[in-house]
């Protein structure tokens, strides 16, 4: 790892002045962002850790509950609240990486990164939350753009996520056996806002919706709403792990899996 | 830069550079090589040591990240006199272990995951729980043993339980 001069500010205003120098970078919980440095694919002058800042917590703010940007996976699925109110997002959380990477990776720090394989992406898409940050308000629908892409500024913080409770909700993948990532992933949220369809892990620009199961989920929201839809595999990713034309059956058996989960 | 924790109940004060990784100041700098690198990039989990009573992979952490933390390694698990941690026991009874390579990020994985399950662990939850070790041995059954035996001497109820 190439060296850096390590910050650990105390609060959001002087992380986000530390921030303002663009060769610093933002360390989160570090499970994405330490091994890229290990194989020097970054060079960030200044590290700029963010974990002083109070962003660690869940409550309950009306019909919504907000989750700071810090907040580790592992408290996300072991949270009461979470688990009562969007099972399908304790779940997921429940389900990345292994119980190790749960105890440090966050919330925002998945988000920030916007792996296409990640699996945050397509709750807080499915579930139509909003992405709360230093300075604004950013809406799922608005904050993904393609892979390793967001709305985000380079100096930009997510300090935390509000996710509106929903009626139901169910997520499920396709694990990759070595990475754990998501081969595919899919998450079903059905409430106020709707029926709404997230897939991960298959598009070539990330996570994206299904417009074509969220009609037939918002007629009926059962299994069976979706059988003979077929996915074009035209934009789905093809490499080693998987065919585009396999990704798109895939995406099919995992909604019809989240969907029956989420009606049991 | 300066950073001060407790590693092993010893309260240390050492010099780091920003880069430094937890893994490399504990093998490194202060000699407990218990701690092993199988991997580098995250994956095997013989890196693994308890920060605040969690288990982590110490090669995907900063030093200064575990400043003003408790740090246990697998030196730190045995009593003063010598007396085995009941994991550490538990292995050796049940043989959890054929290279050894692996056998001390297990160890201290299989701990964190007997303590966040007090209502007991089956065969497949603690497979399941043990996912970010690699044994290349593929020792893997006894392993499963050790731990299955291990949370009835860590949580006297469950044996209790499975004689009732």
């Amino acid at each position: 790892m190439y060296d850096f001069s390590y910050e650990k500010p105390a609060t959001i205003a002087d992380a986000v002045r530390l921030l303002g120098d663009p060769e610093a970078k933002a360390l989160a919980g570090g499970q994405t962002f330490l091994p890229v440095l290990k194989q020097r694919l970054n060079r960030p002058s200044v590290v700029v850790d963010i974990s002083g800042l109070g962003l660690t917590f869940i409550r309950r703010e009306g019909n919504a509950i907000a989750v700071g940007g810090m907040t580790r996976h592992g408290m996300i699925a072991a949270s009461p609240e979470i688990r009562a109110s969007i099972p399908g997002l304790a779940k997921m959380a429940g389900w990345i990486g292994d119980i190790q990477v749960r105890h440090c990776g966050t919330l925002g720090g998945s988000l920030a990164n916007n792996d296409p394989a990640a699996c945050y992406p397509a709750a807080v898409l499915a579930l139509g939350a909003t992405i709360v940050t230093d300075r604004r308000r950013i809406g799922a629908d608005e904050y993904f753009q393609g892979m390793f892409t967001t709305a985000l500024e380079a100096d930009e913080l997510i300090t935390s996520v509000e996710f509106p409770i929903p009626s139901r909700s169910n997520y499920e993948k396709f694990r990759n056996p070595a990475s754990r990532y998501a081969m595919v992933g899919v998450f079903v949220a059905s409430g106020q806002a709707g029926v709404r369809v997230a897939v991960t892990g298959a598009g070539q620009g990330g996570v994206f919706r299904h417009a074509a199961f969220e009609s037939a989920l918002s007629a009926r929201f059962a299994p069976e709403a979706l059988a003979g839809i077929e996915t074009p595999a035209a934009d789905l990713v093809g490499d080693i792990h998987a065919s585009a034309e396999y990704r798109a059956h895939l995406i099919g058996v995992m909604a019809r899996r989240a969907v029956a989960g989420a009606v049991a | 830069m300066q950073v001060e924790l407790v590693v092993n109940g010893r309260l240390l004060r050492v010099e780091v550079e920003g880069r430094t990784l937890l893994v490399e100041l504990l093998r490194e700098r202060l000699g407990l090589t218990g701690t092993h690198v199988g991997c580098d990039t995250s994956q095997c989990g013989a890196c693994v040591v308890h920060v605040d009573g969690r288990s982590v992979k110490s090669c995907t952490m900063l030093a200064v990240q575990a400043a003003g933390a408790e740090v246990v390694t697998i030196e730190g698990l045995a009593a003063a006199d010598g007396t085995l941690h009941p994991m550490q026991a538990a292995f050796r009874e049940h043989h959890g272990l054929q290279c050894g390579f692996c056998t001390p990020g297990m160890v201290m994985s299989a701990i964190d995951l007997v303590r966040m399950h007090p209502e007991g662990l089956s065969d497949a939850q603690i497979r399941d729980g043990l996912e970010g070790n690699l044994c290349r041995c593929t020792g893997y059954h006894n392993i499963v043993r050790a731990v299955a035996a291990a949370q009835t001497v860590m949580h006297p109820a469950l044996a209790e339980k499975a004689a009732a």
